[in-house]
């Protein structure tokens, strides 16, 4: 390895030579991010020259293995790199489920062949993944799912349906659980596929929910071939890349997102000021004051809890045991939070759409019933506090 | 410090842990109740906690100190907490020790903080009046008389307040109660004419005075620090002495807590043990998040206090008030998880519990904090 000051500095210069201005700012949500994929658009000119430009280096992947695409920098190198990055403020020039969920597990699992044939297009940003998991009757109980995938003659056939599948609607594969034996306990006949969603009998619809449009999909199988070479690990072996999958996606729930920063809004103490119509001074409404400082408290809490995580993996000494709370918390504190600044709002915080109401104060009731998923998707509360208490405090089955 | 221990830390956690387990179980403590006599606390401990260094924590070594900080403080508290061990740690090195530090003049520096040091004087500090932590609602008087000042009022809950060789007394000697301003403190010798002591014993065991001052005579060289800048030295001693106790708490919470996933994983019940039961498995696990987010905030709180970060009292009501809650959560759901068992005397749990309600109590419940918070921050 080269001596890593060199690297900082060869790495900052390039990046400082090449970065368009324009991209070193984050984008408002991660949907304004490049995600690649056949329909993919660039966000505007310098976008794409920011990612013509890194993948080049192959540092739309740093840490993967030139073959694949990647520059095969080593994690130290790959921290510097970020770090950098952040320095200037630097967006992602790429980012995908391939590269956060289905690279881990193919270059975990993947054969040979299956590395050289899918990990690069991910790294290229031609091939958008999506991610087929819950089923309508496989939501926390994810094991019991019923897709089926028989094998006949070198293939697949999978008929079944997936529920929400994020992005299904403008992506290009899927990985997928489906069952291929009915007979095995359940944890035990499960495989993970690979399923071009062009392949004929895939059929895709989107699903509104409450906040109104959303990223989530069903996705349907009716008769669909699926090559054999297709199954990333053995047969009936899919479960294990299916929790594996998840730690991967549980981490990235709980992080923010370099290069995506949310419109400032107004903060939780403004909203009642504004309700309570007192610009400064204390508010008259002693109940609501006590529940903001409550919320202000529990993010202070929180966030010394994360910096406390990250000092102990810093020295050596960690991730501890406070990592398996992080999902489970700051869901329920966003929702929280989310529901108290509708709430504080007052009546003004009503308004569906149209004429009338302010903007933020219509995002604000769009986040407020969105963030009911929150506590939902990735494993509910419930399923994080039955993971807690077997993996962490050591209570039976 | 960062949230990390150093190794001379480490090294101080550990000769703390091992004193604490030297000393058993909590039985100790249940010898100390049933005595119910003065001082309250076991003499040749508190000699030994001396002779450990740790009345010397905070202070300078022109004082017979160690010089270190906030963080050293808290983790032999935490280890202190986890057995409940009584001592006047609180009273007289957080509290009386605080004050003095803050406010003394050289010469009752000299004198006091190196016989705090040394183990050999115990002091109280006398600021509460009222049921409620609410420091400024001080009614006591100090009447500029004869060259000097004559104390007057009636104060509660002080700390080892029978045991101590002096009480620092606050007191107004300008404004009205519930004023900010117009507050002084005063050192009160033990034998001074005119103070009547009362001597009571709380819910956790641990001895605290109601002091009557009557007409209580003192020369100019008795008060401490400015006058009538009470209030800036009692804020500053309280933010470091909620930051302390809520340490000591972080250990009980810690100890109630471990005892009581122990408890799951040995009780059975319906021919399995409880602890497989998915009610009781997601109560703990509840308890289990609010324990970890206590231990962030009071390490964080020791690096804010050390670090005099601006924030600081801000972070310390939260501390306090995160603590507050937690030390009730654990212990009222340990007693709830134990069952029948958990309210019996011969449980540990039940110690926990009342010291839990006495630490949320003093310097502050978390209510009290949280309109603190919402003052400080201007709303």
């Amino acid at each position: 390895m080269s001596d890593p000051e060199d690297f900082r500095r060869e790495t900052r210069a390039w990046l400082e030579d090449n970065c368009p201005a324009s991209v070193r700012a984050p984008v408002a949500d991660i949907k304004y991010l490049y995600w690649g994929g056949r329909r993919a658009e660039f966000l505007d000119d310098d976008s794409q020259v920011w990612f013509e430009r890194m993948l080049e280096r192959g540092w739309t992947v740093p840490d993967w293995p030139v073959e694949y695409g990647g520059a095969g920098l080593s994690q130290s190198e790959q921290r510097i790199l970020q770090s950098e990055m952040r320095r200037l403020n630097c967006r992602p020039p790429l980012f995908s489920y391939g590269i956060t969920m289905l690279a881990p597990v193919l270059l975990e699992y993947g054969t040979d062949e299956q590395k050289s044939r899918f990990l690069p297009p991910i790294a290229r940003g031609e091939i958008r993944w999506c991610q087929g998991y819950s089923e309508p009757a496989a939501g926390s109980d994810l094991a019991s799912l019923q897709c089926r995938a028989v094998l006949e003659g070198g293939e697949y056939l999978v008929d079944g349906q997936k529920i929400w599948t994020s992005d299904a609607d403008i992506s290009d594969w899927i990985f997928c659980l489906v069952r291929t034996d009915p007979s095995a306990p359940k944890h035990d006949g499960i495989s993970f596929l690979l399923i071009d969603l062009e392949s004929g009998g895939v059929s895709i619809s989107p699903i509104p929910l409450i906040s109104g449009a959303s990223p989530f999909c069903q996705t349907f199988f009716d008769s669909v071939r699926v090559p054999s070479q297709q199954r990333v690990g053995p047969e009936n072996g899919g479960w294990s890349i299916a929790k594996h999958l998840l730690q991967h996606e549980r981490a990235m729930l709980a992080q923010a997102i370099p290069g995506v920063r949310p419109p400032k809004r107004s903060s939780l103490l403004d909203v009642a000021r504004r309700s309570l119509n007192t610009p400064q001074g204390p508010l008259p409404d002693a109940g609501l004051r006590d529940e903001l400082v409550q919320l202000q408290m529990d993010r202070i809490c929180y966030r010394a809890t994360l910096a406390r995580n990250t000092a102990a993996v810093r020295a050596g000494k960690g991730p501890g045991s406070e990592s398996s709370m992080f999902k489970l918390y700051v869901s329920e504190l966003n929702q929280r939070s989310e529901d108290w600044r509708h709430r504080a709002a007052g009546t003004e915080g009503l308004g569906w759409d149209g004429e009338g109401f302010d903007p933020e104060e219509i995002q604000a009731t769009r986040s407020w019933l969105y963030g009911k998923a929150s506590t939902i998707l990735g494993g509910t509360s419930e399923i994080q506090l039955n993971i807690i208490a077997k993996r962490v405090l050591g209570l039976p089955d | 410090m960062s949230f990390v221990l150093s190794e001379e830390q480490e090294l101080i956690q550990e000769t703390a842990r091992e004193f604490v387990r030297s000393q058993g179980s909590i039985d100790a403590l249940r010898t100390l109740r049933d005595q119910r006599s003065e001082p309250g606390y076991d003499t040749k401990l508190w000699r030994e906690m001396a002779d450990l260094g740790w009345t010397g924590i905070p202070f300078p070594e022109e004082y017979g100190g160690a010089g270190l900080g906030h963080a050293e403080l808290g983790i032999v508290l935490e280890q202190l907490g986890t057995r409940l061990v009584i001592s006047p740690m609180l009273s007289t090195v957080v509290l009386a020790g605080g004050v003095i530090l803050e406010a003394g003049s050289p010469e009752q520096k000299q004198n006091f903080l190196t016989r705090i040091v040394g183990g050999e004087a115990v002091l109280a500090l006398a600021y509460q009046e009222t049921p409620r932590h609410d420091p400024w609602a001080i009614a006591t008087t100090a009447r500029e008389a004869g060259g000097g000042y004559v104390l007057t009022g009636r104060k509660t809950l002080v700390l080892d307040g029978a045991a101590a060789d002096h009480w620092i007394v606050a007191a107004r000697t300008s404004g009205e109660p519930g004023e900010r301003e117009g507050l002084s403190l005063f050192i009160v010798d033990r034998d001074t004419e005119g103070v009547s002591i009362e001597s009571t014993f709380l819910i956790d065991s641990r001895s605290a005075a109601n002091l009557s001052l009557d007409g209580v005579h003192l020369g100019t060289d008795r008060l401490l620090g400015e006058l009538g800048s009470g209030a800036e030295v009692l804020e500053t001693t309280f933010d470091r002495a909620m930051v302390a106790i809520a340490s000591e708490m972080l250990g009980g919470i810690q100890e109630v807590f471990d005892q009581t996933v122990a408890y799951l994983k040995e009780r059975e019940q319906f021919g399995v043990k409880i602890g497989s039961f998915q009610a009781l498995k997601h109560r703990i696990a509840r308890v289990f998040c609010e324990v970890e987010l206590t231990r962030s905030i009071v390490t964080d709180a020791w690096r804010a206090l050390d670090e005099e970060d601006p924030a600081r009292s801000k972070i310390a009501s939260t501390c306090k008030a995160r603590a507050s809650d937690t030390y009730h959560l654990a212990s009222n759901e340990s007693i709830q998880l134990h069952g029948g068992i958990g309210v019996t005397d011969e449980q540990d749990i039940g110690f926990f519990l009342k010291r839990a309600r006495v630490c949320e109590l003093l310097l502050g419940d978390s209510s009290y904090q949280r309109r603190r918070f919402a003052e400080l921050s201007g709303y």
